[in-house]
């Protein structure tokens, strides 16, 4: 299973990495969102109570982060359509190959694509803008990034192999990932101190609320803090339920 | 090699369900070269991704090269190849590339893939295309790289699905000889589905007729023509005659179907080539002289026909573009 993951990531690397130019222009949003709203946030966050600790580029770029995992990986399932349509999925499935590893070898390689955007964004916040962040935070952090764009793209695939069509993906996406998106605070943290209750008691049932507040813990380096240590088993659970619903569609129709 | 009983599959969509395949038995020896023939939408691609595994049955049971299909696909995916209807390429991917992750996901090491690879490569004309973009190959050359990965492996049974749609008659006449070679020189068993009559005839040793999810009809072609009722015979004669030539034929041993348009008399008989002098001198006696005469052999168009009440032709909802071929 380990080879065969392994020859499948290989493949789907490459055939990445010979279009880099979509790796810039998946990140084309979130540096617009350090350039043009970042600045906005420094004042705001100085001034107003409420605000998670840590400086107005320490609360933006582990969010944007977050965000540029949710929707690169989210729409992988939309590149597996296309593989199915042109009979790549049949052809790979006839071989003895293992199903899992057919799924794992394309997440991982969604999960290495997402990391290496976020490696740029960061380094962006660090020379441009006043971001300040420990080290092992920060790697701490791509590991969450990883894992955020693992379940992701399990979950895209196993959507996009479920309902099969190439339009009504992506609007079944759109149509979630927006709320999802506003009610995990990526833009303002929707903390007590700044949103009404009823909006402070959804977006803590949102996973991604605590694995945002997790990414922003590890930025300011506390590994101590509850937040960190919700937001990882939020996502450790989460990882384990869309890999497995992923791996069950891709073994579904066999014989 | 195959030997399914009752096999079936029903679709499920919106409500609506489809009997796509309606309980077939199959039993291919090893070695054989047998055809399935049916037009579009008769259940051929759904029977076929039973038996390889990508599908799983609503109903029935098979055995694969030895293998239960239900109990142990794995040994039932290491023992076959597979080529699909519409080929399994990536069009973004370079020929030599596709090569090696078949025969790695085959179990070969990265020098054994490549060696295997030459190998085909050479063998399927393929030779030089290693850096080649999938997407940039002609028809004909992507089939044959399709029918290439689906050889990597030296399976001793290979599936292949409609091999020469869409093809130009060029390629089509050169993927029948690289099929023939490949049952010829490596002994493979070979199963391959086709709505081309002429394909099935000159092709296969036996063929299975399938028309809606039912195997209709089974044997080799000769056997399948002979089911049908005898030869069809053509002749011509003075258009004031026919009527009486028409009579004449008739009394043959064992015409029917008789009919005549101007001056031409047709009619069925079950031995075209031993009735003719017979009715030559029959007509020669009734004083009418034959101006033409013609002899056809039955096609296994009339084997559809006889079986299903349609010609192939009118059994067709081919997409555009794509043609039907007949015998
Ligand atoms: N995945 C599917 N879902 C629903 N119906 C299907 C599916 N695949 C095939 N069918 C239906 O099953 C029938 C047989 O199709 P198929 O096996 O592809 O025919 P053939 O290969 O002989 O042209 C057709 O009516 C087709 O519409
Ligand atoms: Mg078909």
């Amino acid at each position: 299973m380990l080879r065969d993951s392994w020859l499948i990531f290989r493949r789907d690397f490459s055939l990445s990495m010979r279009n880099p130019a979509w790796i810039m222009i998946g990140i084309m949003q979130p540096v617009l969102y350090l350039v043009l709203f970042g600045p906005l946030m420094e004042r705001v966050v100085a001034n107003t109570p409420g605000f998670p600790p840590g400086s107005s580029w320490a609360i933006l770029t582990p969010a944007l982060v977050i965000q540029l995992a949710l929707f690169g990986s989210s729409f992988a399932g939309f590149g597996l359509l296309a593989e199915f349509r042109s009979g790549v999925v049949e052809r790979l499935r006839v071989t003895p190959a293992s199903r899992v590893a057919l799924l794992l070898g394309k997440v991982l390689n969604n999960a290495l694509q997402t990391m290496m955007q976020a490696i740029l964004i960061i380094v962006l916040a660090f020379l441009v803008f006043d971001l300040d962040a420990p080290f092992g935070g920060i790697l701490l952090s791509l590991l969450i990034v990883g894992l955020t764009s693992v379940a992701l793209a399990s979950a895209s695939y196993a959507l996009a192999l479920t309902i099969k069509n190439e339009q009504a993906f992506p609007a079944l996406l759109n149509a979630v990932l927006l709320p999802l998106l506003l009610l995990s605070g990526i833009l303002l943290p929707i903390t007590t101190g700044l949103a009404p209750d009823w909006l402070y008691t959804i977006s803590r049932i949102n996973p991604f609320t605590h694995i945002v507040d997790a990414e922003r813990a590890s930025f300011r380096g506390d590994v101590t803090m509850d937040a960190l240590f919700t937001g990882c088993v939020v996502l450790l659970v989460l990882t384990v339920l869309t890999v497995f619903w992923g791996a069950r569609t891709f073994r579904k129709e066999n014989a | 090699m195959i030997r399914a009983r009752g096999l079936a599959r029903r679709f499920t969509a919106r409500g609506r369900t489809v009997d796509a395949v309606k309980g077939v038995d199959i039993d291919v020896a090893e070695g054989e070269l047998v055809g399935f023939l049916g037009p579009n939408g008769a259940g051929k691609t759904t029977t076929l991704r039973m038996l390889t595994t990508l599908l799983r049955p609503t109903a029935g049971e098979a055995t694969i090269g030895g293998c239960d299909l239900r109990k142990d696909p794995l040994g039932v995916r290491k023992r076959i190849g597979y080529v699909a209807q519409g080929g399994g390429t990536h069009p973004e991917c370079r020929v030599g590339e596709e090569i090696e992750l078949q025969g790695r996901l085959y179990g070969l090491s990265k020098a054994g893939a490549l060696r295997r690879g030459a190998e085909l490569t050479e063998q399927l004309d393929l030779a030089g295309l290693d850096h080649r973009l999938t997407k940039t190959l002609s028809g004909g050359q992507r089939r044959r790289l399709d029918i290439a990965l689906g050889l990597i492996h030296e399976p001793k049974l290979v599936f292949f699905d409609e091999p020469t749609t869409g093809l130009d008659p060029q390629s089509r006449a050169n993927l029948w000889e690289h099929i023939r070679r490949l049952r010829a020189e490596q002994g493979v068993t070979l199963f391959l589905t086709t709505h081309y009559l002429d394909e099935a005839d000159s092709l296969c040793d036996r063929i299975l007729v399938i028309d809606n999810g039912e195997i209709v009809a089974e044997g080799t072609p000769d056997s399948l023509k002979a089911s049908v009722s005898g030869d069809g015979v053509v002749i011509g004669v003075a258009e004031d005659s026919a009527p009486a030539a028409a009579e004449i034929a008739g009394r043959l041993d064992g015409a029917h179907e008789v009919t005549v348009t101007e001056d031409l008399v047709r009619f069925r008989v079950p031995r075209g080539d031993t009735a003719m002098p017979e009715l030559l001198r029959a007509l020669d006696a009734a004083g009418i002289p034959m101006r033409s005469m013609q002899v056809q052999r039955p096609t296994l168009d009339d084997v559809f026909l006889t079986l299903t009440g349609r010609t192939l032709r009118d059994a067709e909802t081919a997409p555009a573009g794509e043609v039907a071929h007949v015998a």
